[in-house]
């Protein structure tokens, strides 16, 4: 019994880290159909942001500097997902979506392969330094719950809310739907596509910083190739949950999270990846608008 | 065109996944490459020339840029001192990313472009593994410096090695956790991505066995993990009095941290594929009071390994560990190889690599036996305050 609540709240405070992470791949498909690779590089380079300017933002108190260095980051990994918008995908728009599909992989590997130059990150492993005090929150018969996991837990649920209420309840969030609905008549409204699109960039770059900066405070070894699973997982998550939707990449994430942790405490360790992206093929062939999503009928 | 069909572009994902795979190689060339066809020995005139393949970036990163500067420091000295019968040594390095078909296309590409007399390399075994068959069939002898799996060098008559192998490894840390600590529950943790790792963890677990000692839990994982919580949880509920992680040291670092958040206090056992100040760095206090076997101990007094670390410290600027030592060895002996045979054919290397005996290196005395594998003792090292410190000798 113990065991199985401390798999459960271990695969929970990894499953929220795949949640957040899979809210950028489905707010990105949501709007534009593209399965942005080059999110998991964004995801990292924020990770690495938070590293750096720990680095340079003198010791105060620890909550008030934890938040700014999660705002710094936000704001570097807006800039990128800005620019990567900018300058891979807008000049694409309009042509097959396996054009800009592939642009995205090409982006998502030039970062990654920029990064490990020693001029940037560098190719070994860095420390991420602990932001905040880690230690025992809770101790229930052995059931540990650690304050960090606890941290990213509520860390993630308030920005999935923040992200729904923002999608539904305001006007730029209307305007994100219009657009994913039907970007020509929503132009034909008055909204501007490209600045809808560039919006959601920046929201979704912003939310990997946050995940990138929480996966740093708990597994403190960050470097430039640490993209490469959590993306996929995180897709995984967003296919299972039914990618674009912003409920499913919760629900999704945070699946995936317990099947890990449960096929590892009850299973063969060895088959936890294997179980992960198993679920990706079922989903695909079972049901392939996932959990979440409805079938949408294609008009031509 | 409506939302929500992801089928086509799903499809594209298995396209994208083997693109990854097969990335473009890095290189990273030390001097120039002589393009010249025709005969191995009449391709580079007046010079020795070794290619290294290592892990530059990565993963494993640490090793690669150790290795390499153990390559260096001992080249540059052997150039220094007049090179090998007047020859100079050069050394043609590639970058492998930490990644098996990056090794094996490094090695095809030294050998046949490059025409390289010997190649120096790799750390990791898997990578080893993808070398040593190309090696050996274009008939270029291969020396690894701190490749531990018995695989690497069986059948093959060009491969060797200047460490101590597996078998030998994983028996030194059952004998030290069974007759020193005495300890009778264990918990394995291995990493079943990779050949080094499988390994050690199986002759671990049959020597702990033989010892009298118990197999509590065999736990496993892959390289590049970040989350080792749900098999630790496992591990907890076995109640080892030790876990033994014959991994990597960066992977081994977060294992270390996240078994003290679960409340795990027992020590944890390992190979030299820990030896990285990465991993104290990122460990932390996690490792206190643990232990792991070794190639050679930066504490001995002997002369000749301090003289080597203070080299080493004054050239990088910073402390040498065990795959530095064993590079600088590696290319020490072959360039004794190389002066013994007088040639720089490759049957004459094999011979003169293979009558190695009692070679004084930094890494201790290196006889090459008839499965051209190092004999030499092994070192056990324990954590104290970030640092390792030696603890026992084991010998062969």
């Amino acid at each position: 019994m113990t065991e199985l609540a401390q798999h459960l709240i271990n695969g929970l405070s990894l499953g929220s880290v795949y949640a957040l992470i899979a809210l950028g791949y489905t707010l990105v498909y949501g709007v534009l159909q593209l399965i942005n690779f080059a999110h998991a590089e964004v995801f990292m380079l924020g990770s690495f942001a938070g590293f750096y300017s720990a680095r340079w933002l003198p010791m105060f108190r620890e909550e008030p500097r934890f938040l700014a260095i999660l705002a710094v980051a936000m704001a570097a990994c807006a800039v990128v997902g800005l620019a990567i918008e900018r300058v891979a995908y807008r000049p694409l728009r309009g042509k097959p979506r396996l054009n800009a599909l592939i642009t995205a992989i090409g982006v998502s590997m030039l970062i990654q392969s920029v990064g490990q130059l020693p001029f940037f990150m560098g190719p070994s492993p860095q420390f991420f330094p602990s932001l905040l005090a880690d230690g025992q929150l809770l101790d229930l018969g052995g059931v540990s719950l650690r304050k960090l996991q606890a941290v990213t837990f509520v860390s993630a649920v308030v920005l999935m809310v923040g992200l729904h209420r923002l999608i539904f309840h305001t006007r730029l969030g209307t305007a994100m739907r219009a657009v994913s609905f039907d970007a020509r008549t929503a132009a034909l409204m008055g909204i501007h596509p490209d600045r809808v699109i560039a919006f959601t960039f920046v929201l979704g770059s912003a939310l990997a910083a946050a995940a990138g900066i929480l996966v740093g405070m708990s597994y403190p070894r960050i470097e430039p190739t640490m993209g490469v699973m959590l993306g996929l997982k995180a897709f995984v998550a967003a296919v299972l949950g039914g990618i674009g939707n912003v409920k499913g990449a919760m629900a999704g994430g945070i699946l995936i999270g317990l099947v890990e942790a449960l096929v590892v405490g009850y299973g063969t360790s060895s088959y936890r990846d294997a179980v992960a992206f198993g679920i990706l093929i079922l989903v695909l062939v079972i049901k392939p608008s996932g959990l979440f999503g409805r079938a949408v009928t294609e008009k031509v | 065109m409506q939302v929500l069909r992801p089928g086509p572009i799903l499809v594209a994902l298995a396209a994208a996944v083997s693109i990854f795979a097969t990335s473009c190689e890095k290189k990273t060339a030390a001097g120039s490459t002589s393009g010249d066809a025709g005969a191995r020995s009449d391709a580079h005139a007046g010079e020795i020339v070794f290619g290294e393949v290592s892990s530059l970036t990565g993963q494993e990163a640490t090793f690669g840029a150790s290795t390499h500067n153990g390559i260096m420091l001992a080249v540059k000295e052997i150039n220094e001192a007049g090179g090998i019968d007047g020859k100079k040594v050069r050394v043609i390095t590639y970058d492998d990313q930490g990644k098996p078909t990056e090794a094996a296309a490094a090695t095809t590409r030294l050998i046949v472009q490059d025409k390289v007399h010997m190649v120096i390399g790799e750390v990791a075994s898997s990578r080893s593994l993808a070398m040593a068959p190309i090696a050996q069939s274009n008939k270029v002898p291969m020396l690894s410096p701190a490749s531990t799996n018995p695989r690497v060098t069986e059948g093959k008559d060009y491969v060797f090695r200047i460490c101590f192998v597996d078998p030998f490894q994983g028996t030194v840390m059952a004998k030290f956790a069974r007759e020193t600590l005495k300890i009778d529950k264990v918990a394995v943790l291995r990493d079943v991505r990779n050949d080094y790792s499988v390994g050690l963890a199986n002759y671990f677990v049959e020597s702990f066995g033989k010892l009298g000692g118990t197999i509590v839990l065999d736990q496993s994982y892959s390289a590049g993990d970040i989350d080792f919580k749900a098999q630790l949880t496992s591990i907890r509920a076995a109640a080892p009095q030790a876990i033994y992680v014959p991994g990597y040291y960066t992977d081994v670092a977060l294992v270390a941290r996240q078994a003290r958040e679960l409340g795990i206090q027992v020590p944890l056992l390992g190979g030299d594929g820990w030896d990285s100040s990465k991993l104290y760095e990122i460990a932390g206090d996690a490792l206190e009071g643990s232990y792991f076997s070794n190639h050679y101990s930066l504490d001995n007094p002997d002369p000749r390994i301090k003289s080597f670390l203070e080299k080493y410290e004054a050239a990088f600027g910073q402390a040498s560990d065990a795959m530095s030592a064993l590079a600088y060895d590696a290319v020490m002996i072959a360039a004794q190889a190389v002066k013994t045979a007088g040639s720089t054919d490759g049957a004459k290397l094999r011979d003169a690599l293979a009558a190695t005996k009692d070679f004084e290196g930094v890494t201790g005395s290196i006889t090459i036996d008839s499965d051209r594998n190092a004999v030499k003792p092994a070192v056990v090292l324990s954590i104290k305050g970030r640092k390792p410190v030696y603890a026992a000798t084991v010998d062969p």
